[in-house]
């Protein structure tokens, strides 16, 4: 071992492109199982979520609008700049020692492929889902997928990076913008995500990432009136229930979902409206 | 209608042409081209069995840039095996995500590589590099990155259906976009599991071969694309080849056609893209500046050596004069020059061979009476250089308006109605491409319902996109290519 000391990295947010502290001040310490101290990671408050809707909020129109190719290249993008960071991802994913390194390995190394595999789907989930509509009058009618908004991506708390990327990926990859309450028990790769994120051409406000207490910052993502959806993944029968009943009143889509369902288009089009356009055929 | 077709010319902006004189503004980042390329086979350039080689010339100086090995049929059979021993050992084991990251790497190669390929197409097929630069890479590079993705989600592509790959697929392409084309055959062949034996066109290999390097440097797995240069002896070599799966051709229709035939009887799958005339309709009420910026670039992009050219102009009678008068006018601006500037708007024929074939049938246009019309730009004194040219006082029944000239001269017609303009659209056996230009929304979906083509551009000519399907209807070929419905070429899907 060298006696060179390293320097440790501080851990903050990603809100609109910046890497802020939360402004609450507040903290939790990530220790290890001895108790050794990993990082102090920040505990975001419901003014951090406020700004990063609305950073998620700004972000929308340009990232709806790049060419469904155009967010194929950044994705991989991304994959390209993980691939490089596959050994301090395992080091964060492993830091507390619940998680074993052979196993963290192979989460990184899916979770790289799994972002390869929505870089593909960006120009190719339209082609899927959208129709022709063969109505009995002279019109062409057609429906096309887009992109609902502002998705509030709940993260699921095992697979700090897997599950991370397994949950968000769909959203952005099908043109909306994210609000992301990473893992609580590993929160740390969220941050080196977006950090990876940041370098990767995607526009700021397209992916924000919170840290923090997941029960304390749900009910406000729940009922905060410019979040279009929100997805919740591995929730408790009991938080489903306190979701479903939290008053919100813009009709907020919720979709429930379990680690490891199955891929395809649907995670994709779960976060889409459908539009149907009715143009007249005639002289 | 014919009034004014035969009155002198007047060209308002000649003397504008003539004083102006652009600097030289020639594209000069370096790229690396070997004197000598074997054949690509097995993941490595070898000698022919043939012994024979050809030269591949610019046809711009109509110098020799390189000397090509020639595919025999000996060279043709080692090819097909080793494609076959590929698809056996290696290319059919790997998971369709592992499949899409040899594409991923390939497209990306090509895109840190793209102006290096552009200048070489250029100099091998003439094409303006504002075009190789501006379309074809863009495109080749977004062709492959479009087809990796693919790889893993063929299931989505054709649910509740079985599908497989072919096997060994033959490829022939044409020289007017040789990259490209390798790409519209390559990516969606490998992407849904097949291995490739392509032959490129004897007037333009280089590119493809520069191509197969880069599959050297990828690491794609030895002979899952062998790389083939030979004419037309080699291409009857190829797609006769007992061990083939497949056979996809794009080209002249007379060719497909030949091929056609010789396949038939095996009853292998077979698509063909071939040849084009497309009708650009212009009704009064379009807008009409936009128009023929459309027209121009529907019939002088690359040489008119485009199968879905917009070869024939239809304008609707009304606006006749105006869209002529600034046609001609549009055409004084242009560029005919050194494909290597990057000013030039028209670049080189491709080579002395379609220089003739395109001068025989303006020859032909003539002597059939009808009204020829050149702007007065100055040719370079050497090398493969063509007016653009434009046609009046045409009639139906005319060799222009019947044959594809695939050159860069456009045949122009009225009509009076809507009907008259589809009748006189959908009046020829190619069924490939056509454009319609209206203000009026509903007028459009009326006309596009119906003409006869594989695809119609509205309001815009000359748009691909690796997500758009594209092929012809009637004797323009079988099957598509792009997107969703291209992947069904390069399946076999059933049950």
């Amino acid at each position: 071992m060298s006696d060179r000391l390293p320097v440790l990295k501080t851990y903050k947010l990603y809100i609109g492109g910046k890497f802020p502290r939360t402004e609450s001040g507040r903290y939790f310490p990530l220790r290890t199982k001895t108790g050794d101290l990993v990082a102090n990671v920040s505990l975001a408050s419901r003014k951090d979520l406020r700004q990063a809707v609305q950073a998620a909020r700004a972000a929308t129109g340009a990232w709806a609008k790049a060419t469904p190719f155009l967010r194929g290249q950044i994705l991989y993008r991304l994959s390209e700049m993980l691939e490089d960071r596959q050994e301090q991802i395992v080091r964060e994913l492993t830091a507390t020692g619940e998680v074993s390194t052979k196993t963290a390995q192979e989460e990184v190394r899916t979770g790289i492929d799994r972002i390869v595999y929505y870089a593909g789907w960006t120009d190719k989930f339209q082609q899927i889902a959208a129709t022709v509509n063969p109505v009995s009058s002279p019109h062409f009618n057609f429906s096309v997928p887009e992109p609902i908004g502002v998705v509030g991506v709940v993260c699921p708390p095992a697979q700090g990076f897997l599950g991370l990327l397994s949950a968000l990926l769909p959203v952005i990859a099908g043109g909306n913008t994210a609000v992301v309450i990473a893992s609580g028990p590993s929160p740390l790769c969220a941050i080196s995500l977006a950090e990876a994120l940041a370098t990767s051409d995607l526009p700021a406000g397209v992916v924000n990432m919170l840290t923090g207490d997941r029960s304390e910052l749900l009910p406000h993502l729940k009922v905060h009136m410019d979040v279009n959806a929100l997805s919740v993944w591995d929730s408790s029968t009991e938080e489903q229930c306190e979701v479903r009943s939290l008053d919100e009143d813009n009709l907020k889509r919720f979709v429930f979902s379990t680690s490891g369902a199955a891929a395809g288009p649907q995670p994709i089009l779960a976060f889409q409206e459908i539009k149907t356009t009715w143009h007249p055929i005639g002289l | 209608m014919r009034k004014n077709d035969k009155a002198p010319e007047q060209t308002p902006f000649a003397a504008f042409v003539d004083d102006e004189t652009y600097a030289p503004a020639p594209e000069t980042s370096p790229v690396s081209i070997k004197d000598e390329y074997g054949l690509f086979i097995d993941g490595e350039f070898c000698a022919p069995q043939s012994g024979k080689h050809f030269a591949t010339t610019n046809p711009a100086t109509e110098e020799t840039i390189a000397s090509v090995a020639e595919a025999g049929e000996a060279d043709v059979d080692l090819a097909v095996q080793a494609a076959r021993k590929a698809y056996d050992t290696t290319w059919s084991r790997l998971s369709g995500a592992e499949r899409g990251k040899y594409l991923f790497r390939i497209a990306r190669l090509l895109q840190e590589r793209a102006r290096e390929f552009a200048i070489i197409e250029t100099m091998d097929g003439g094409k303006p590099i504002r075009e190789s630069r501006d379309v074809d890479l863009p495109l080749v590079c977004a062709h492959f990155f479009h087809h990796a993705g693919w790889t893993d989600k063929l299931e989505y592509a054709f649910p509740n259906q079985s599908f497989a790959p072919h096997g060994v697929a033959a490829q022939i392409i044409p020289w007017n976009f040789p990259l490209l084309m390798a790409a519209w055959k390559i990516a969606p062949a490998l992407a849904c599991g097949n291995t490739v034996v392509l032959k490129p066109a004897e007037t333009t290999p280089l590119t493809a071969l520069k191509l197969a390097e880069l599959f050297q440097d990828a690491g794609l797995p030895p002979g899952v694309v062998n790389i083939i240069p030979g004419a037309g002896e080699t291409g009857r070599a190829l797609v006769s080849h007992p061990d083939v799966d497949k056979i996809a051709f794009t080209g002249s229709t007379g060719v497909g056609k030949l091929i056609r035939r010789q396949v038939a009887p095996s009853g292998k799958p077979i698509t063909l893209e071939l040849g084009g005339k497309a009708a650009h309709i212009i009704f009064a009420d379009a807008p009409i500046d936009q128009a023929v910026e459309s027209i121009v670039n529907g019939i002088f992009f690359n040489q008119g050596h485009v199968c879905c050219a917009g070869s024939r102009l239809l304008v609707e009678e009304s606006v006749e004069q105006i869209v002529i008068e600034k046609l001609k006018r549009r055409m004084e601006t242009l560029i005919v020059g050194n494909p290597l500037d990057k000013n030039t708007d028209v670049g080189a024929i491709n080579s002395r061979a379609q220089f003739e074939r395109i001068q025989t049938l303006i020859d032909a246009g003539v002597a059939e009476g009808a009204c020829l019309y050149q702007p007065q730009s100055q040719l370079p004194e050497r090398g493969l250089f063509m007016a653009p040219t434009i046609f009046t006082g045409v009639a139906q029944s005319h060799r222009i308006v019947q044959d594809e000239i695939f050159g860069p001269v456009l045949t122009i017609q009225t009509f009076r109605t809507p009907e008259e303009a589809v009748a006189k659209a959908n009046n020829t056996p190619y069924g490939l491409s056509a454009g319609v230009w209206t203000s009026k929304g509903s007028k459009i979906f009326s006309i596009t319902t119906k003409l006869q083509a594989g695809v119609v551009w509205a309001n815009t000519f000359n748009r691909f996109d690796p997500a758009s399907p594209f092929g012809g209807y009637k004797e323009s070929g079988i099957g598509r290519e792009g997107g969703l419905h291209g992947l069904r070429a390069y399946l076999k899907v059933g049950g």
